[in-house]
């Protein structure tokens, strides 16, 4: 799925990711966890391309397809997918048309056929359904007053729409009450399946209660310096992040 | 209470964006699309303006002695007026004595009498501008008059319109064949000495559109009149008189396109409205003059004065869609003068690269219960400059009077800039008169999030300017909606890198 070799990225010429490796394989969802300021959302906004991310070494390929030189619309048609921490709004664009220029990009790129405004809008008010937000919000501006628990359900419902090879959660859980949370996490477990891959960033445990990772690793000061299976998130919710930092910083 | 006059002074807003987002300024630079010239021969008059230039335009047109005298009474009062300067953009003011004042295809010297003998070349310039002539082609439900440079060219459904008594045709044909109404009516709204360039238009008009709808009438279709202006070295002076007469109610549309040169053409035209009594005129314009080249060369000067009168009941409501012209000064206004009377002014303006727009409306509260709504929509991007200027009056006797005014402006890249002029003046304690005023930009955020959902940047940007035009674009016509739309779409190609 996707395959990231001794990334180093920096914002502003700091330097932020300095040398990491991670190998996802289609149908696993790895979770990154890590304190503060460990280069966690950079990792995300790298891979999905955004202006002032600075790639300064490795590569990252998707697919088989090296990604870095790509725009981001480009990736995003390859099936890339960044649900926000903060979804951003644009007042006067209504959800439902975003939504459609959206995956008739998407499925442009694919080869398949455009749906028509019918079609669409079926399989829309289905998707709203299942992230349970009102038909409304369709009609709404894109994320336009729409609360922080509205907006996740929202950038889910993009994600079940555009169905990605490879999604990337960036903190999904902060800002989250335990009921929404729960609807997020159920929506990406039913998107769980042999030929996705999702990587999960948080600075929590918490979500992974409800999102079982199959590995976690943590990063630390630009790099991954530990990997293990899911335990090691329970392991961390104990002891906290210092003795890896540590550990990171001695290297 | 001591006084009942209150007036609020102009207030002025300015906002300039900068730094941040300094990346979204880069441009590609894309082709304007009308931007072509059609190789006809023209009878053009040499450059210069004086007494006889105005006699010699007046017995081209064979008209009548008290017109000749009209506009040698307006030359005379040109000839003592400045150019106004209050407006906030800047440019090399014409040299009113290099242009020439009158050009007419050399086809057009023996008015053609049908479709059928009019240079195919003049027909299928509109054609290549998508307006069909042939009425078979034609849009449906859409009367055109094409003026092509000084001379109406062709205008469509001429005689369907009659079967409803509806008078569409050439203002240059009205003089002859309906010199009472145009007498009546002419300079009425906008009078000769109204301003520098009304002056300078009313003594040399050339051609523009004549419509009468009588009383009661609900005019059968849309009617449409597309200015082009394809001579280099001239101006365009086009005249547009609209009278609804009580009861009636028409719709009208305007289109306008130029071919790109170097050098700054003007177009000083003057529109004329009379709603009579609850009569309903609903003008739309979608402006589309060459803007100039990326560097700011050349484009069209576009120096219009635009005026209805309302008298009681009556409705004017004015929709523009202003995307071209190096220089816009334009300020489409109603006089409410009759008890109930409601004008509206729906504006999207956008500017790009080194287009500079002034221009919003005049609300001229004068009746009882007279209503006003200004939704200006201004978008600038490039190096451009944006100002809306507004001037809502309820005088003395606009007793229960009302205006709401919303201007919105958008900012796209950090080089540009966005203006608010607006003007209040109340003078009766029961008017009430709200403004509101917002500034947004598009930001990187937002242009990531579409990004990041496979949408490219000029899609997104498209997108988040027709999400904020959604107010004005609603009020246009079906057809021109959809057209303004991509029309957005083009004139904003090249502002995001």
């Amino acid at each position: 799925m996707i395959s990231i070799q001794n990334l180093h990225a920096s914002v502003e010429d700091k330097a932020i990711l300095k040398g990491l490796n991670l190998e996802v394989k289609a149908g696993e969802v790895h979770a990154i966890m890590g304190p503060n300021g460990a280069g966690k959302s950079t990792l995300g906004n790298v891979l999905a391309g955004r202006e002032g991310y600075e790639v300064t070494g490795g590569s990252a390929t998707l697919n088989g397809t090296d990604i870095l030189e790509l725009d981001p619309e480009e990736r995003a048609r390859l099936g890339l997918f960044l649900a926000f921490q903060y979804p951003v709004e644009i007042p006067g664009v209504s959800n439902l048309e975003f939504l459609k220029a959206s995956v008739d990009a998407v499925r442009e790129q694919q080869g398949k056929e455009a749906l028509d405004s019918v079609q669409f809008l079926k399989l829309a008010r289905e998707k709203c359904k299942a992230v349970n937000l009102d038909q409304s919000f369709l009609k709404r501006g894109v994320n336009e007053g729409f609360s922080g628990g509205e907006k996740k359900r929202n950038e889910l419902m993009q994600m079940m729409l555009l169905e990605p090879s490879l999604c990337i959660l960036d903190e999904t859980d902060s800002g989250l009450d335990i009921d929404a949370l729960q609807v997020v996490a159920e929506g990406v477990n039913a998107m769980r399946d042999a030929n996705r891959s999702f990587i999960v960033v948080t600075h929590y445990q918490r979500l992974l209660d409800y999102i079982v990772p199959d590995y976690v690793h943590v990063l630390a000061n630009g790099k991954i310096v530990k990997s293990g299976g899911k335990e090691l998130a329970l392991e961390l919710e104990e002891k906290g992040y210092g003795w890896l930092e540590d550990a990171a910083t001695a290297e | 209470m001591s006084s009942q006059i209150e007036t609020q002074a102009a207030t002025t807003e300015t906002v300039v964006l900068e730094g941040k987002d300094a990346e979204i300024g880069r441009r590609i630079g894309k082709e304007y699309q009308a931007g072509f010239v059609t190789e006809v021969e023209s009878d053009t008059l040499a450059p210069g303006l004086d007494e006889d230039v105005v006699r010699f335009i007046s017995a081209k047109k064979g008209e009548p002695e008290w017109l000749t005298e009209w506009r040698l009474k307006a030359f005379r009062a040109w000839q003592e007026m400045q150019e106004p300067e209050w407006a906030h953009v800047t440019y090399e003011k014409p040299d009113f004595q290099a242009l020439s004042y009158y050009s007419a295809p050399k086809s057009m010297a023996d008015k053609p009498k049908s479709l059928d003998e009019v240079d195919p070349e003049l027909l299928r310039t509109y054609e290549k501008l998508g307006i069909p002539l042939h009425e078979q082609m034609a849009l449906a439900g859409v009367a055109v008059d094409a003026v092509f440079d000084s001379v109406s060219v062709a205008t469509t459904f001429r005689e369907k319109l009659a079967e409803a008594g509806v008078i569409f045709m050439p203002i240059s044909e009205a003089v002859h064949e309906y010199p009472e109404l145009i007498q009546k009516y002419l300079g009425t709204v906008v009078p000769q000495r109204d301003n520098f360039y009304a002056a300078l238009n009313s003594a040399v008009f050339s051609d523009g559109s004549f419509v009468y709808i009588p009383k009661g009438v609900r005019c059968p279709m849309e009617l449409s009149t597309y200015f082009r202006i394809n001579e280099a070295k001239t101006g365009q002076f086009e005249r547009t008189l609209i009278v609804a007469d009580e009861g009636s109610y028409v719709s009208y549309l305007e289109g306008c396109t130029a071919p790109m040169r170097d050098e700054n053409q003007l177009h000083a035209a003057v529109v004329e409205l009379v709603a009579l009594d609850g009569a309903e005129i609903k003008y739309s314009t979608v402006q589309n003059w060459y803007p100039g080249d990326e560097e700011g060369k050349g484009g069209i000067y576009n120096f219009v004065t635009k005026r209805a009168v309302a008298h009681t009941n009556a409705k004017v409501s004015w929709t523009q869609v202003e995307t071209g012209s190096a220089v816009t000064w334009k300020y489409p206004s109603c006089v409410l003068k009759g008890d109930n009377a409601v004008g509206e002014f729906y504006s999207v303006a956008l500017t790009n690269n080194f287009q500079q727009a002034d221009t919003g409306t005049k609300m001229i509260h004068l009746g009882k219960n007279t209503k006003s709504t200004i939704i200006s929509k201004g978008i600038s991007a490039g190096k451009s400059e944006n100002s809306y200027r507004g001037l809502v009056r309820m005088n003395p006797n606009a007793e229960g009077a009302r205006n709401y005014t919303q201007c919105d402006s958008l900012l796209i890249g950090d080089q540009c800039a966005a203006h608010t002029f607006p003007y209040i003046e109340s003078k009766h304690p029961s008017a009430v008169v709200e403004h509101e005023a917002t500034t947004s930009t598009v930001s990187d955020d937002q242009l990531f999030l579409c990004q990041q959902r496979g949408i490219d940047t000029e899609k997104a940007v498209s997108m988040i300017v027709n999400g904020f035009c959604k107010e004005v674009f609603k009020e246009l016509p079906m057809e021109f909606a959809v057209e303004a739309g991509k029309l957005l779409e083009v004139s904003l190609e090249g502002s995001v890198g």
